[in-house]
């Protein structure tokens, strides 16, 4: 597989400014399952020959845990720090497969200085194939029977609830909804910072409790849209001991089998 | 001659109302204890959200059984207290339903009067039997026993008791039955008091009429104890409640001003603080330890939280047995804010250290760790609550005043402030992806 994947460095040495800038993330950039989700979405906006570009070692964390953490300091560090490189490129346009990344850049950079126009990746690949952009042909996972976790920083933070459905829509699977869903979805467990703690004691974690909730709809795909719900979902389903029947799967990443003979 | 029962009235109700406005003042006082914060902005969409919100119940209905009950009984206690305008009137100039002279429209009035209060009844007695007998889990959890359990009965007691009542003065005024307009219920109990002499069914109507009315001044004065104050503070509450996206967190601008001046290349490190007139002035803290550190608008949500525990019911951490439960948080908030009130009334007006705050005395650091920051509660709240500023604040406090963190989220803070990723990952192989 062989990725084209500018820098804005690349970009503005050969002087030219991307349509779109893609925020890998965190979880996207070091985390092995997240970087299957990074190339996937790479792949599609190759296919659709989008001309965009990476900071690479230019990005730094969005500091989205450090502030939910409670710690502002290294929140607004890392915002001011991303921002002076991110307005140094003249950065208009963002997209991000993360809704951490996406919450953030969206809602929090804007009073520190910081505007620019902020997609998730659902959002940019639905637009991408409504404008025709990006075609759909065949793909592996017709009339499949999936479920959609909504990421709470996508949903309830952000109200996008459709955009990653429709996208589902296009792939012609079978969409079925989990008791709790949109805005009364259940979260994974991993945001305001849990993904990096020991959960406080309980009597079940809140991942384990999400999967049940997607292995009551019988669904061979559980997709989302968050490397942190990926991984929370994917050891839910470990628990459950499910691996070998349910897949876990970002919805780039469905989209991405399509066009596997690229 | 025989003004005593005008009298007595007159005294009920300046009693009645002045103790009321008396603990509203109170009340206003408590809440501005808060810090200030500027809510001028999105006039429209707040008055929108107030009228969609509050005056239209529309978050109510989204649990429709709850829903519906309490649409009835809200609709039902605003217009059956027309009703008391009247009884206001007959009190103060010994008059006897002094409306009754509109004519046919006077029937239609309280007909729909006593109809409303038949369905109020019922609706209440559901109620009742959703807590007590079916005990929906919501309303039994830890923080609901003593007060706050009595508390959500005494207001369903009193609401049957004020119902009835209405209904038995209209049954047992005879010239209201003999005018036979207007008693579409009461007609039915009319007959159960058949057997009366006139004498004895003008005292039960006078007893009737006169209870009402005192319960209804009681009712009134019981709001500022209780988590019944919602159908007041519903209005402000839904009004000043945060029109951002629900994912937004406001950037502290304290913090903003220190990092701007660390960025800025310009800044002389060596530079001496600048004087200001008051040398003892405290710098902010960072954050919430006790009421008085949060902002008004928060202890405003305080007093308006009415304990449905929807909030609780769909937090992810209470739901898989951790101690947090939103509803505690904003529980404990009120409670803690009253005890500042009380303290502040004792030493004449000015708060004397009681060597409590609400982070540890009320609210502990494990409660305040279990929270995902989800925003299930903030979306559940039928009254424009948000749990989890509070939440927020109180753990901005731990981390940024008291360093206090779990070891791993210390792990995960040191991890981007060196390597500006959450694992200790070399930023230089930031791009490594790309070719594995």
């Amino acid at each position: 597989m062989n990725l084209k994947v500018p820098t804005m460095a690349e970009c503005i040495a050969e002087g030219r400014q991307p349509e779109i800038l893609f925020w890998v993330g965190s979880a996207g950039s070091y985390d092995d399952r997240a970087k299957k989700i990074t190339k996937a979405f790479v792949k599609l906006l190759n296919t659709a020959n989008i001309d965009f570009a990476v900071l690479g070692t230019e990005e730094s964390c969005t500091g989205d845990a450090a502030k939910r953490a409670g710690n502002e300091f290294l929140f607004q560090m890392q915002a001011v720090t991303n921002i002076e490189i991110l307005n140094a490129y003249e950065v208009k346009k963002i997209v991000t497969a993360c809704p951490h990344s996406f919450n953030t850049l969206k809602n929090e950079y804007p009073s520190l200085g910081g505007n620019y126009e902020v997609f998730h990746h659902t959002q940019y690949l639905h637009q991408l194939i409504k404008d025709g952009r990006l075609k759909i042909t065949t793909n592996p996972f017709k009339d499949k029977r999936i479920t959609f976790h909504d990421p709470c920083y996508l949903g309830r933070a952000n109200e996008v609830y459709e955009a990653p459905r429709e996208l589902l829509k296009e792939l012609g699977v079978e969409l079925v909804e989990m008791k709790r869903n949109k805005r009364t979805a259940l979260c994974c467990g991993a945001g305001g910072a849990q993904m990096f703690k020991e959960p406080e004691r309980g009597d079940k974690d809140v991942n384990v409790l999400r999967t049940e909730d997607a292995l009551q709809t019988n669904a061979e795909v559980i997709a989302t849209g968050c490397p942190y719900c990926n991984t929370m979902m994917t050891d839910g389903v470990k628990f459950k001991e499910k691996e070998t029947d349910v897949k876990v799967l970002d919805v780039a990443e469905l989209l991405a089998a399509d066009n596997q003979d690229l | 001659m025989n003004y005593l029962p005008n009298i007595l009235f007159a005294i009920a109700l300046v009693i009645g109302i002045g103790y009321f406005v008396r603990n509203v003042q109170k009340l206003i006082r408590n809440i501005k204890l808060g810090k200030d914060v500027d809510v001028s902005d999105n006039k429209s969409q707040r008055l929108k959200n107030m009228i969609n919100i509050a005056l239209g119940q529309s978050k109510m209905v989204r649990r429709p059984i709850a829903g519906f009950l309490h649409v009835i009984v809200y609709v039902g206690f605003v217009i059956i207290n027309i009703e008391v305008l009247e009884i206001i009137i007959d009190g103060l100039f010994g008059t006897h339903r002094i409306f009754s002279g509109i004519g046919n429209l006077y029937g239609v009035l309280i007909g729909s009067f006593e109809i409303l209060a038949v369905l109020v009844l019922i609706s209440v007695v559901v109620f009742w039997a959703r807590r007590n007998i079916i005990k929906i889990k919501r309303f039994w959890n830890s923080e609901m026993t003593s007060w706050p359990k009595n508390d959500a009965n005494y207001i369903l007691y009193f609401e049957m008791v004020l119902m009835s009542l209405f209904l038995i003065m209209n049954a047992t005024d005879t010239s209201f039955q003999t005018m036979d307009s207007g008693n579409i219920i009461s007609q039915y109990i009319a007959p159960w008091f058949s057997g009366l002499s006139e004498n004895s069914l003008h005292l039960l109507e006078r007893t009737a009429w006169w209870i009402h009315i005192l319960g209804i001044l009681v009712f009134l004065n019981y709001l500022y104890f209780s988590k019944h104050l919602h159908i007041l503070l519903a209005f402000p509450n839904t009004y000043y409640a945060s029109t951002k996206p629900k994912g937004q967190l406001d950037n502290l601008e304290s913090v903003t001003k220190e990092v701007m001046l660390m960025m800025d290349p310009n800044a002389d490190p060596f530079a001496a603080p600048q004087e200001t007139d008051t040398d003892e002035e405290v710098p902010e803290k960072f954050g919430a330890s006790d009421v008085t550190d949060l902002n008004w608008t928060q202890l405003l949500s305080a007093y308006t939280c009415t304990e449905c525990g929807r909030c609780t019911s769909s937090c992810p951490a209470n739901l898989t047995g951790k101690k947090l439960s939103p509803r505690k948080i904003m529980m404990d908030t009120r409670d803690r804010l009253e005890e500042v009130g009380k303290n502040i009334d004792a030493n004449k007006g000015e708060f004397n250290n009681d060597g409590k705050q609400l982070l540890g005395d009320y609210i502990t650091k494990e409660e305040l760790w279990a929270c995902t920051t989800c925003n299930a509660c903030v979306e559940e709240c039928p009254v424009s609550i948000s749990p989890l500023s509070i939440i927020m604040d109180m753990r901005r406090y731990l981390v940024m005043e008291e360093s206090a963190a779990p070891t791993e989220l210390n792990n995960m803070m040191t991890n981007i402030e060196n390597n500006g990723a959450p694992w200790p990952y070399n930023q230089m192989d930031r791009l490594n992806w790309k070719d594995e």
